[in-house]
């Protein structure tokens, strides 16, 4: 039971393994592919309640890991349904793809169960590499390569963030003597004010930045989220930041006592993730790329919350996160329906979509609404308590850089909506989303929605989860 | 709690008010049909306003705390309730909502031709923001509702807008935004500063520290002088008024400018006493330079919209200048003024509506001589521009008048400053009439136009009654705010000679 969401995902990247042995249409590929994601998710949901620890005190099932391997698979089943057509891949190597995809996910679930240097530093590698591939499977029919150029990119940076992750564990295997986080943490807390354990600590956090995409770990975002298929953005842009919010929180919460140069550091991260991410957005034209930088500024957002060091704080983070990957969700099943072989969308794409799509437009108008945190949506509950914590401990000039970023990103939101909304389609194709995807927008809008007006469950469940691990 | 009433004959009739019409957007979201949207956005508005009349009857005028109220819990981690009430400050304002709306809604009957249901359901979930706003006692509350009202703003000159539709909706969503985001650092820090509560009134006539106060009075400025607007942060407004569609610049004149004023009286004042003692001179001369700048570039105008537009900076200059001279006058005229800015531009709002879907032109010389084939819209234009300038009997006059008297008594200076100010009311108003009505010797041939119809001059009529009620006899509105304008004043006088007999004590 305490390995059953893995388990599942190993058996689903088996049988999706056979099928690529055979001749499958994609149609049957697509199906199996979901039924095996919605099998995952019911096997998280099963083990929900499970709590132990397994491989010799190296892996950590409790309530955090579980309802965030919950969340995982949510979130790869929403993936799945939304870019379900894989324009963007070609058809032989569609088998392939969902594949890489689980394989992926298993390393993100492995992830935020791992409290053993090695054992995250495995699950950590498992989900890259698995995403080292699928960036340059896109299929352009051999016009521009640009996603070659986005997958060595991804896998340079990715390996010195990983070179970074390593050396900083070595430095703590070195000081501590063990591998194991809970000791380490231990013989950290007593030992704040000294270089070599800040330096250690940063460096080991900088394979987890590189994953959230925070500064200044962010570079590879911008031309990877443009390189890459939709479906495999929209996949890069959700589901591993869940899993990195995740670990993140789970060892910064172990930092106690006076970490101030640490916080500092964090709080200087956060802040230019913040400019950087919403001024470089500013003046995107490709709507991927622009949702790239908007992350950049959103993972700002979620650090800003893990570092009141409180539960509360963590609870917002969670909170904030889940919201975000369910308006990227959102924004990102419009633009694999509006993308009509799987090529780039750009701004202009979008005219006039409220005729070519009500019911996209919508989603995308709410999806944008949501992440530039306008009322009453979940971006909006979570960036005003992410604020509220971050001032309750003091930090006002952060809190107020903060909302100067809001009034920032709302131009470059806009202006997408306005395309949106406010323009003709001239000409362009009508959209037709599949009964499957409308039930999946109306679903995420009411989510969206929901999440937002009445916020105080959401929460508790996630205070009660993170204090499981406190 | 004692700052609250509870109505047991009423026990939820503010929620009423505000939930009716989101409901009423919600089930015509499932309805694909023209002629039903209108009916249906006239029947939900029309109900709102009935049913807003008991709040004017059961109101209790001897008091100043807050009626009505309702109070549920609503994100308890953060202590934040659903909880709202009205006083004598919200109150006209409410009335003014609810009765505006369905006006609004006959307004558009013709004129909006393209996506009829979309547009029903922006105004009804407008109307819903705009009475939650008047009504929220909770900070967040509050600011949930006031930054959601942009959503549906921006659709409303977004898409129904005239040619420069997505540049006006872009600043107006832009300015708005980025003014209040400061707003919402105040709010969080007066939260913590507050024993963790976002209960508004709680928040009223503490002692904060006067940095403290400086600093969130300017960000309270700051949101509200851009609502309001005054000037310099008024450059959105003629580009938002000019490009809405009729309900739109009806509903910006007439509602959300007035949520600039309320947060004044609501927030900067009892929150930051001592603070507006010492910047309301700024805002004061503020004031004055956006009256003479709106009257100055209002006479320069020959699009008609922006010439009602730029009035209306005028116009709120003297709202702001009557609040800010903070005596009973003054403040009582201000809210007064607020209410008669509301109905006489809304109407103007409407008159240059009729024109625009007859001639599709806002252009003075393309409305020329307009009087001698349209003599009702002519004489209902004329008595609300004669209302625009203060003429006496109008309710405009009433307002001005009493804010005018509030500044003698502050300070002649002012006073002095604020006249020419009037007279470039007249001039401009005066200046479109006469060209409107009878033009020059080179009208347009405007013989094919036809005048108002029916539901043109059921539009207009309410408009012309409380012109001439207010105008007439204006005591029972002065009677529904003056305590609670009396309290706020009493207790800010309290708290700053306070400061000041402090602030002497330690230069002696």
């Amino acid at each position: 039971m305490q390995f059953l969401p893995e388990l599942t995902l190993l058996g689903a990247g088996l049988i999706i393994f056979m099928v690529s042995l055979g001749k499958s249409n994609a149609a049957t590929t697509k199906n199996i592919a979901i039924g095996l994601g919605a099998a995952v998710f019911g096997a998280t949901l099963l083990s929900y309640c499970a709590e132990g620890k397994l491989f010799y005190g190296a892996y950590q099932v409790d309530l955090f890991s579980q309802v965030f391997k919950t969340l995982i698979a949510g979130a790869m089943l929403g993936v799945l349904i939304l870019g379900h057509n894989l324009k963007g891949i070609a058809e032989k190597v569609h088998p392939e793809y969902y594949l890489f995809l689980f394989m992926s996910v298993l390393g993100l679930m492995m992830l935020v169960s791992s409290v053993e240097l090695i054992s995250i530093f495995v699950a950590l590698e498992l989900s890259s590499f698995a995403v080292y591939i699928m960036v340059p499977m896109r299929d352009d029919e051999g016009k521009f390569r640009f996603q070659m150029e986005a997958g060595i990119k991804y896998l340079l940076f990715g390996v010195t963030a990983t070179g970074f992750m390593l050396f900083g564990m070595s430095y703590m295997y070195g000081l501590t003597g063990s591998t194991d986080l809970a000791t380490i943490i231990a013989k950290y807390s007593t030992m704040w004010t000294h270089p070599a354990y800040v330096i250690s600590m940063m460096m080991v956090l900088g394979g987890f930045f590189y994953k959230l995409a925070i500064f200044p770990f962010h570079f590879w975002v911008p031309d990877v989220y443009e390189g890459a298929s939709n479906e495999t953005t929209a996949f890069i842009a959700t589901v591993p930041k869940l899993a990195a919010t995740a670990i993140l929180i789970r060892l910064i919460s172990q930092i106690s006592g006076d970490g101030q140069v640490m916080i500092n550091v964090l709080l200087l991260c956060a802040v230019a993730s913040m400019f950087y991410g919403n001024l470089s957005a500013l003046v995107q034209k490709d709507v991927k790329r622009m949702l790239g930088f908007s992350g950049i500024a959103h993972a700002g957002f979620v650090l800003l919350g893990i570092l009141t060091f409180q539960i509360t704080g963590y609870a917002n983070a969670m909170y904030y996160i889940i919201g975000y990957v369910l308006m990227n969700l959102a924004c990102f099943l419009v633009l694999c329906n509006v993308s009509e072989k799987g090529e780039n969308v750009m701004i202009e794409d979008l005219s006039g979509l409220h005729k070519r799509s009500p019911l996209m437009a919508f989603t995308l108008a709410v999806g944008l609404f949501a992440l530039a945190g306008i009322p009453p949506f979940v971006g909006f509950m979570g960036k005003f308590m992410l604020l509220t914590g971050a001032l309750k401990e003091g930090y006002l000039l952060v809190v107020i850089l903060a909302a100067i970023n809001t009034a920032i990103a709302i131009y470059y939101y806009l202006s997408v909506i306005r395309i949106t909304y406010c323009s003709d389609p001239e000409e362009r194709a009508l959209v037709t989303p599949s009964t499957l995807t409308s039930a999946t927008s109306v679903l995420l809008l009411l989510v969206i929605v929901f999440m937002g007006v009445s916020p105080q469950r959401f929460v508790d469940f996630a205070s009660t989860a993170v204090q499981t691990i406190m | 709690m004692d700052q609250l009433l509870i109505n047991p004959d009423y026990p939820h009739i503010l929620s009423t008010l505000i939930f009716l019409p989101l409901a009423g957007a919600i089930l015509l979201l499932f309805i694909r049909n023209e002629y039903f949207a209108r009916y249906w956005a006239l029947g939900v508005t029309c109900l709102t306003a009935i049913l807003s009349i008991p709040l004017l009857r059961a109101f209790d005028m001897s008091t100043s705390k807050f009626q009505f109220v309702e109070q549920v819990s609503w994100i308890k981690s953060l202590n934040i309730q659903y909880v709202i009430g009205i006083d004598g400050i919200s109150i006209l304002l409410i009335m003014l909502t609810t009765l505006i709306m369905p006006l609004c809604v006959l307004a558009s009957w013709t004129y909006i031709k393209t996506r009829v249901q979309a547009f029903m359901v922006c105004l009804l979930i407008m109307e819903t923001a705009m009475l939650g706003v008047f009504c929220a006692l909770d900070f967040v509350l509050f600011y949930v509702l006031w930054e959601a009202m942009l959503i549906p703003m921006y659709m409303l000159i977004g898409i129904w807008g005239g040619p420069r539709k997505i540049y006006a909706s872009v600043k107006f969503f832009l300015y708005t935004l980025a003014g209040s985001v400061m707003l919402l650092v105040a709010i969080i820090w007066l939260y913590i500063n507050n024993g963790y509560s976002f209960f508004i009134p709680d928040m009223m006539w503490q002692n904060y520290s006067s940095t403290a106060q400086i600093f969130l009075f300017l960000a309270f400025f700051l949101a509200f002088a851009i609502k309001v607007p005054m000037f310099p942060f008024h450059t959105w407004l003629p580009a938002a008024h000019v490009e809405a569609p009729t309900a739109g610049s009806v509903i910006l004149a007439s509602v959300l400018l007035k949520m600039g004023t309320y947060g004044f009286l609501r927030f900067a004042i009892p929150i930051t006493p001592e603070a507006t003692m010492t910047l309301a001179p700024a805002i004061l001369w503020l004031s004055i330079a956006g009256i003479m700048y709106g009257g100055f570039t209002a006479l320069a105008q020959n699009d008609m919209k922006k010439l009602i537009a730029y009035s209306s900076v005028g116009h709120m200059g003297f709202v702001t200048l009557g609040i800010f001279v903070l005596n009973t006058q003054g403040v009582e005229g201000a809210i007064l003024q607020m209410i008669n800015h509301g109905i006489t531009t809304g109407a103007l709002f409407l008159c240059i509506g009729m024109i625009y879907e007859r001639t599709h032109s806002r252009e003075l010389s393309d409305a020329m001589g307009l009087g001698k084939h349209m003599p009702i819209y002519a004489t209902f234009l004329a008595f609300f521009s004669l209302s625009s300038f203060g003429f006496p009997g109008t309710n405009s006059f009433v307002g001005e008048f009493m804010i005018i008297a509030g500044t003698f008594e502050h300070s002649i200076v002012l006073a002095l400053a604020c006249i020419p100010g009037a007279v470039l009311a007249a001039a401009y108003m005066l200046r479109m009439l006469q060209k409107i009505i009878w033009g020059g010797t080179n009208n347009p041939d405007q013989s094919k136009m036809m005048d108002l119809n029916v539901r043109e001059i059921v539009t207009l009529a309410p408009f012309l009654f409380f012109v001439f009620w207010i105008g007439l006899g204006a005591q029972p509105f002065i009677d529904l705010i003056h305590v609670s304008v009396e309290n706020l004043l009493n207790n800010y006088h309290g708290i700053t000679s306070q400061a000041v007999a402090v602030t002497e004590l330690i230069i002696h």
